[in-house]
């Protein structure tokens, strides 16, 4: 146990109640034990770093457990392929919003950052002629700069995120790693200088406060798809990582682009891979048309993500829903040999008939597009490095600060991200970081003192809610702020519903202060958790709809009626978002990275994007 | 070891009956156990009236409306709500399973919801399953080789990933090993069927070249041999594993490697 800047395990009084605090110190800390924070806590153990791990469930119930289709890497087992290609299509997939050196780091290190998870022992799915991984085809995966269709998306039959996560839980078990299971993130110790000094904890088992100094704090919190109604993410995905970065006074990048999975179950919100259309499912309408076909002749069911959520949304719109309330869209399986279904694609087989009763065998699966993933988050380099916007610096590296996975923005998604470049991010930059983190620290390092009163920040806001007394529950408020970014900050956004959106989306935030929360306890206090977790997907709610309003051009995931085409002369550029306590966001911009990061690739010039 | 009577400050009381909601015309009577750990009183069994007109069709959904309409201190494990993440294991209708795949409909009513048996509770229904991580990092859940690592791949042919099928799935839930009578007689030294699953997946993985070592560990009166073929866990299991049939080849295996 280290000693800190007021006195071992001190117990400072927050509205007059003492919250005794136990101190740990480490070289990193990391926060979250998703698929990319596992990879930087092996990375870390490797590299011979203490390192911890705090997270709020237990490692293998990260969401990254729920991925299915798979993770993309140049192989080249299914025929040929190149890792140019990969970033070609990463580039056009991100509809140039993504920052090339970053994508060229992700693509070529691709291959590698797979055989790794395969000599771990990651069950991946095999080919028959020679045992080797197999590949499948995914949405806006291409060769020869899209010319044919890849198979570029490795795969352990429709549970990849599972057989991963479980693999790097396993290889951080294997090198013992530190972990803190079940501890949820308050705040981050932030000093005078803007270096980030560890960040404060709250045990759920017994409520006890942490504070873990370390000499770089990689936040790993995943995204927020819980600030919508309906979306494909686990209840546990609140964005608190990206929270604690805004409170921090630091900015988020490219909140705006909010990915819709065109295949959410109808109803339940649950994902069905984009891997069933890779295996040749697709989407039908009412008339029974493979309407595919007319928005995106050549790629069809396979064009990227935010193509598809709109085509399905205008087949809605014009009366070519199906169900009662033509609301949603058929996804057929059917004509799939069963015993393909059954190698390939069992977990989602086994989805569809609890959540939607469905034999995927015989019958369509009802979906909708659902709110999937975050392009935006906390604006990195292609070490993980988080970055600000100092002094007309727009990469001025935030010290002491890291971030990874979908938490972060490299950008290698831009506006929008290609299926199974998640997981492949994941690992290819939870490596980067650690290593990072090996060239810059020393084990064992000494630790300056901590700033004075360095848990106030984060007891004071535990403790305003542990005792808030209003008269709006969490769940109302929450579900206020859920209806509002469903409604107002959609797959297709006019100036006025978004402007409209604002005006609600704050008038939600300044409902704050009148919470209420009944249970007072410490211990599992799953009531005062939830609202922590609010306040955290409130304030990612009002950056995304200020951006999105602030935004007047469409790309990728941002699709404004009002403003149809992409504006690179004005708007091929990154947003920051910056928001005080009071709700006020500040927007600022960086340049988009129009280089590579070797010579070994050219820069891939904006064109039009058609599929 | 074993309790046969609960200790006196175990013993179930009866809970509080909370208001119904006043607009409900189909609900459903749900029995919650509770505990809390500050408040020094006996766990007690709560009940609840679901709405069904306003409610999800899975008790998951049930716990999440009382949480968020009726009683916010109702403390519980949940988070994929898709049957992947293993959060949200518990006893319902009276069957360890996970509540966001079990639907109402396929319970009796009233619903019984209880934490999973046989392990401390922390609060209502969180177990404490520490035990049970720890057993299952016991069995060393990597691949472990010897030759040298390959530039690409390991080759795997497909009928060999095949035998891993049944066993990579598990989402270590603990359903099958908090149903197992014999894991709660002697869950400090008998393994369990969720890590002897685990056990069994690394041992029939080709490309692990530690099947040896992996096996010597396991020959232990207790860490295997306390599989009494009860076949609770194969009942349990949400996923539709079959944890006994992966001990019993652990055993079979066991008995070749002596011919």
């Amino acid at each position: 146990m280290a000693g800190n800047g007021q006195g071992n395990g001190g117990a400072p009084k927050i509205n007059g109640r003492a919250y005794p605090i136990e101190d740990h110190a480490y070289d990193v800390v990391v926060i979250g034990a998703g698929g990319s924070g596992l990879r930087a806590v092996v990375g870390c153990a490797e590299a011979g770093l203490r390192t911890a791990c705090i997270t709020k469930v237990f490692p293998t119930r990260s969401h990254t457990v729920a991925a299915q289709g798979g993770i993309a890497a140049a192989l080249g087992n299914m025929g040929e392929d190149d890792w140019r290609w990969h970033m070609y299509d990463t580039v056009k997939g991100s509809d140039w919003l993504g920052d090339q050196d970053a994508i060229e780091y992700l693509c070529r290190n691709a291959p590698d950052a797979v055989y790794e998870l395969e000599h771990w022992g990651l069950p991946f799915s095999r080919r028959e002629e020679d045992g080797k991984i197999y590949q499948r085809p995914f949405g806006g995966m291409t060769t020869h700069y899209g010319k044919g269709t890849a198979q570029r998306t490795c795969a352990a039959a429709d549970r990849t995120g599972h057989a991963m996560l479980h693999t790097l839980y396993g290889q951080s078990l294997r090198h013992q790693a530190e972990f803190y299971i079940e501890y949820f993130a308050i705040d981050l110790i932030m000093d005078e200088e803007g270096r980030c000094r560890g960040v404060i904890a709250l045990n759920l088992e017994d409520g006890s406060i942490h504070r873990f100094r370390a000499n770089m704090t990689m936040i790993a919190t995943g995204g927020y798809g819980r600030a919508y109604f309906t979306c494909t993410g686990a209840h546990t995905q609140t964005g608190d990582g990206n929270a604690m970065v805004l409170r921090a006074g630091l900015p988020l990048q490219d909140m705006e682009f909010v990915q819709f999975h065109p295949t959410g179950i109808y109803g339940a919100g649950c994902l069905i891979t984009e891997g069933v259309r890779g295996e040749g499912g697709y989407l039908v309408n009412s008339e029974g048309e493979r309407f595919m076909e007319r928005y995106a002749p050549s790629a069809k069911d396979l064009a990227s993500r935010d193509v598809v959520s709109r085509s399905m949304t205008i087949e809605i719109r014009e009366g070519r829903g199906v169900g009662k309330l033509k609301d949603h869209i058929f996804l057929h399986l059917d004509p799939l040999d069963p015993a393909v279904i059954h190698e390939r694609l069992p977990g989602i087989a086994e989805s569809s008939r609890i959540f939607a009763g469905v034999d995927v065998t015989r019958e369509p699966i009802p979906v909708l597009p659902t709110v999937h993933y975050n392009m935006g988050g906390i604006a990195t380099n292609y070490h993980g490095e988080a970055l600000t916007k100092k002094n007309g610096n727009p990469d001025t590296v935030i010290p002491g600060l890291m971030a990874l996975g979908e938490a972060a923005c490299v950008s290698v998604h831009g506006a929008n991200r290609l299926g199974s470049n998640s997981l492949i991010d994941l690992v290819v930059f939870g490596r980067a970081a650690a290593q990072r983190c090996a060239e810059l620290l020393t084990p064992n390092d000494k630790q300056p003192e901590l700033p004075k009163n360095s848990a106030d920040f984060a007891l004071s806001r535990l403790d305003k809610y542990r005792y808030a007394s209003g008269g709006t529950p969490t769940a109302q408020l929450r579900m206020k702020m859920q209806r509002v970014m469903q409604n107002n900050c959609a797959v297709f956004r006019t100036g006025e519903v978004l402007q409209e959106g604002s005006k609600l989306i704050h008038e939600v935030y300044a409902g704050m202060p009148d919470i209420a929360v009944t249970d007072r306890s410490l211990i599992w206090n799953s009531d005062l958790i939830e609202t922590l977790e609010l306040d955290n997907l409130m304030a990612q709610a009002v950056v995304t709809m200020d951006s999105a309003c602030n935004r007047t051009e469409s790309r990728g995931a941002h699709a404004r009626e009002d403003f149809p085409n992409r504006d690179d002369q004005n708007w091929m550029k990154h947003t920051l978002s910056w928001m005080d306590e009071k709700g006020k966001v500040t927007l600022d911009y960086r340049p988009v990275h129009t280089y590579t990061m070797t010579n070994d690739v050219a820069y891939v010039e904006p064109k039009a994007r058609v599929y | 070891m074993v309790e046969f009577t609960l200790p006196k400050n175990s013993k179930i009381t009866q809970g509080k009956t909370w208001p119904r909601k006043a607009s409900a015309k189909r609900e459903t009577e749900v029995r919650v156990y509770r505990w809390d750990p500050d408040d020094g009183q006996n766990p007690r069994v709560d009940t609840y009236y679901v709405d069904r007109d306003d409610c999800g069709p899975m008790v998951l959904d049930a716990l999440i409306w009382i949480k968020n309409n009726i009683d916010p201190t109702l403390t519980f494990r949940r988070s994929c709500r898709e049957g992947v993440c293993g959060s949200c294991a518990m006893n319902i209708d009276g069957t360890n399973t996970l509540a966001c795949t079990k639907a109402m409909d396929d319970a009796k009513e009233p619903l019984k919801v209880y934490p999973l048996p046989h392990q401390p509770v922390v609060k209502d229904l969180v177990p404490d399953l520490t035990n049970f991580y720890a057993q299952y990092a016991s069995i060393e859940p990597w691949l472990h080789t010897v030759s040298p690592t390959p530039e690409t791949e390991w080759k795997q042919s497909h009928e060999d990933r095949q035998k891993l099928d049944g066993m990579y799935e598990c989402i270590l839930c603990a359903c099958c090993s908090t149903s197992c009578p014999s894991y709660w007689w002697n869950s400090d030294r008998y393994l369990g069927p969720a890590a002897l699953l685990q056990a069994n997946r690394w041992v029939q993985d080709t490309r692990d070249e530690a099947t040896g070592e992996r096996l010597d560990k396991l020959e232990d009166p207790f860490r295997l041999y306390r599989c009494h073929t009860i076949l609770n866990c194969s009942k349990a299991c949400p996923k539709s594993l079959n944890p006994a049939k992966q001990i019993a080849e652990l055993k079979k295996t066991m008995v070749d490697r002596q011919l």
